[in-house]
């Protein structure tokens, strides 16, 4: 054998993980992102530990108590107490569970319904193709926001309609990414071969097209968890979402809009708190684009 | 051994219709014009051809992959139309293919050991266990080694993957290989492995090879029979001496005439016309 290249490199997915976290680990902020969430991951499982208060504990000789650094503010309210007097940075910590819970529920179920449908586009093509593109179409051409804001109406306002909403609202992109990478997949001469050996359609969909086509779905997920978050937040501040005493920081926010001159720090840290969540989520995002698709390598 | 025909066709054609828009009018390109020829066990037979001549088409009908417009389609003397009956594990044993770009007819996230397994695993209904001896003897056969089959494509030469390609192609032992350009990506060195390989092969388990190519070094090397296809239809059939000693139709001249010649006398008669 004259025609040996890669003789002794080893075979294993460690390997291809690690290759992959050498590309992650040169973006910083991306590193940055990943401990953020992953430290966000800790408190909301340990919340009821971590929380020095319950989440609808009401202290009625505490009302609007400012943090602790403002005068008049308290060690036993650290980042100060609402208008009801439940203790802040308690309601954040729980709210820290709502927030990941909405992103990994509204994720999945995009994630998986896109998918199936993508395929199913990309491998039939004909009108199937034509009648699931042409719906995915007539969702985007709403304002998202709009859209799930009417489909919370007719559902009904609660946190888990507002999260089927917004799964709703996020599912062509999944379809379109999916459908697009299938089709061009499918053009490849590996797909013919297997075809040949006699693998059935749906083995091919799922088990010789998809591994290929998961690296720009990975980093739409992750940039669309934030996208999640924020649209639970603006329909619970919108009243449409979780309601009240749930202590999901949009809903925290819109109950607090009122002392928003009075008692600054009541809107502050829940806006804070949905602001760093989501950029970190972003930062993970584009660093996962970066590491995983190799055309935007290095540009 | 008089006449044993694997496989024959008999004035095959192939049509793709298009249109353009949803009221436009009806396009009809046809890849083949009527292509018939017969081809015995352990031969080789060359198709030769410009690109667009339907040379793919021709292996896409052959593998059954698409069927054919109009005409039939014999292998081993059994008629065969994938547009009414179904295609049985038996039907696809028989026939199998090994494609021009070693770097794209291999899944980039199947093992190589998976590679060669799946076909085994979907066609008959061996034990994992006697499904991997299978694929490790493939390897061994083709020049590769034991130690290969975890490994993932992308470790692979352009040499190698070819070679785990005609594995892939080999391991439902089929009695005819379609080998589509398999060596017109490779290095000239890499070639000539490969052209050995699939030499030796034939020998071994009497295969039949249709060979697919434009490069007619590598077809006179090689071939049998020569077939010259010329847009979808064939201008000239016989044996190799035959056609490369005296080629009757015009195309088949200019293709000659368009080889690369290195030898000195050719060289020394160029010189002499362009000075």
């Amino acid at each position: 054998m004259t025609d040996t290249t890669h003789s002794s490199a080893p075979d294993t997915r460690i390997e291809v993980l690690k290759g992959f976290w050498r590309h992650f680990k040169t973006n910083r902020g991306a590193v940055f992102g990943l401990y953020f969430f992953l430290t966000l991951v800790v408190i909301a499982v340990f919340a009821p530990l971590i929380a020095p208060h319950g989440a609808t504990d009401q202290y009625r000789d505490a009302l609007l108590v400012p943090p602790v650094w403002m005068d008049g503010g308290s060690w036993n309210h650290i980042l100060g107490t609402d208008a009801v007097g439940r203790d802040l940075l308690s309601r954040l910590i729980y709210g820290s569970r709502f927030s990941l819970f909405i992103g990994v529920v509204v994720v999945s179920v995009a994630l998986v319904v896109g998918i199936c449908l993508g395929l199913v586009a990309g491998t039939f093509r004909g009108w199937i193709d034509t009648v699931i593109m042409r719906i995915m179409d007539i969702i985007l051409s709403f304002p998202s926001l709009l859209l799930a804001l009417v489909l919370v109406a007719i559902l009904g306002p609660s946190l888990i309609n507002a999260m089927i909403a917004i799964a709703i609202v996020q599912q062509p992109y999944y379809v379109r990414l999916t459908r697009a990478a299938v089709i061009s997949e499918m053009s490849r001469e590996y797909v013919m071969a297997a075809r040949v050996s006699g693998v059935r359609t749906l083995r091919l969909m799922f088990v010789t097209v998809l591994p290929n086509c998961m690296a720009p779905l990975i980093v739409q997920a992750a940039l669309s968890f934030s996208t999640a978050i924020l649209d639970a937040a603006a329909l619970g501040f919108l009243g449409m979402g979780a309601q009240p005493p749930t202590p999901e920081w949009g809903t925290m926010l819109a109950e607090a809009r009122e002392f928003i001159l009075r008692a600054p720090w009541v809107v502050t840290f829940p806006g804070l708190a949905i602001l760093t969540t989501v950029l970190a989520i972003n930062l993970i995002g584009d660093g996962l684009r970066d590491a995983l698709d190799p055309k935007l390598k290095r540009s | 051994m008089s006449e044993d025909i694997i496989l024959e066709a008999r004035n095959l054609v192939r049509e793709y219709r298009t249109k353009e828009g949803m009221f436009g009018k009806l396009n009809i390109t046809r890849a083949l014009k009527g292509i018939s020829f017969k081809l015995e066990r352990g031969k080789t037979l060359a198709v030769v051809g410009e690109s667009g001549c339907g040379k793919s088409t021709l292996a896409r009908i052959l593998t059954l992959i698409d069927p054919a417009t109009e005409g039939d389609l014999l292998i081993e003397g059994k008629k065969i139309d994938i547009a009414q009956q179904k295609i049985t594990p038996e039907m696809r044993g028989k026939v199998q293919i090994v494609f021009q770009n070693p770097y794209g007819s291999l899944n980039p996230r199947q093992r190589i050991g998976d590679v060669l397994t799946e076909p085994l695993m979907i066609n008959t209904d061996m034990t994992p266990q006697e499904r991997r001896d299978k694929a490790m003897e493939m390897l061994v056969k083709v020049g590769l080694g034991p130690e290969h089959y975890n490994r993932y494509p992308h470790m692979f030469s352009g040499g190698q993957r070819q070679r785990v390609a005609i594995a892939r192609a080999l391991v439902l032992n089929p009695s005819l290989l379609i080998l589509d350009e398999p060596v017109s990506a490779l290095d000239l060195s890499v070639q000539a492995q490969i052209l050995n390989l699939l030499a030796d092969l034939q020998e071994e388990l009497n295969l039949t090879y249709l060979f697919i190519s434009h490069d007619l070094s590598v077809v006179r090397y090689i071939a049998d029979k020569v077939m010259v296809m010329y847009f979808g239809e064939v201008v000239e059939y016989g044996t190799r001496d035959e056609v490369f000693g005296d080629p009757k139709h015009d195309y088949t001249k200019t293709l000659f005439n368009a080889t690369p010649r290195a030898d000195v006398a050719h060289i020394k008669e160029r010189l002499a016309r362009t000075a």
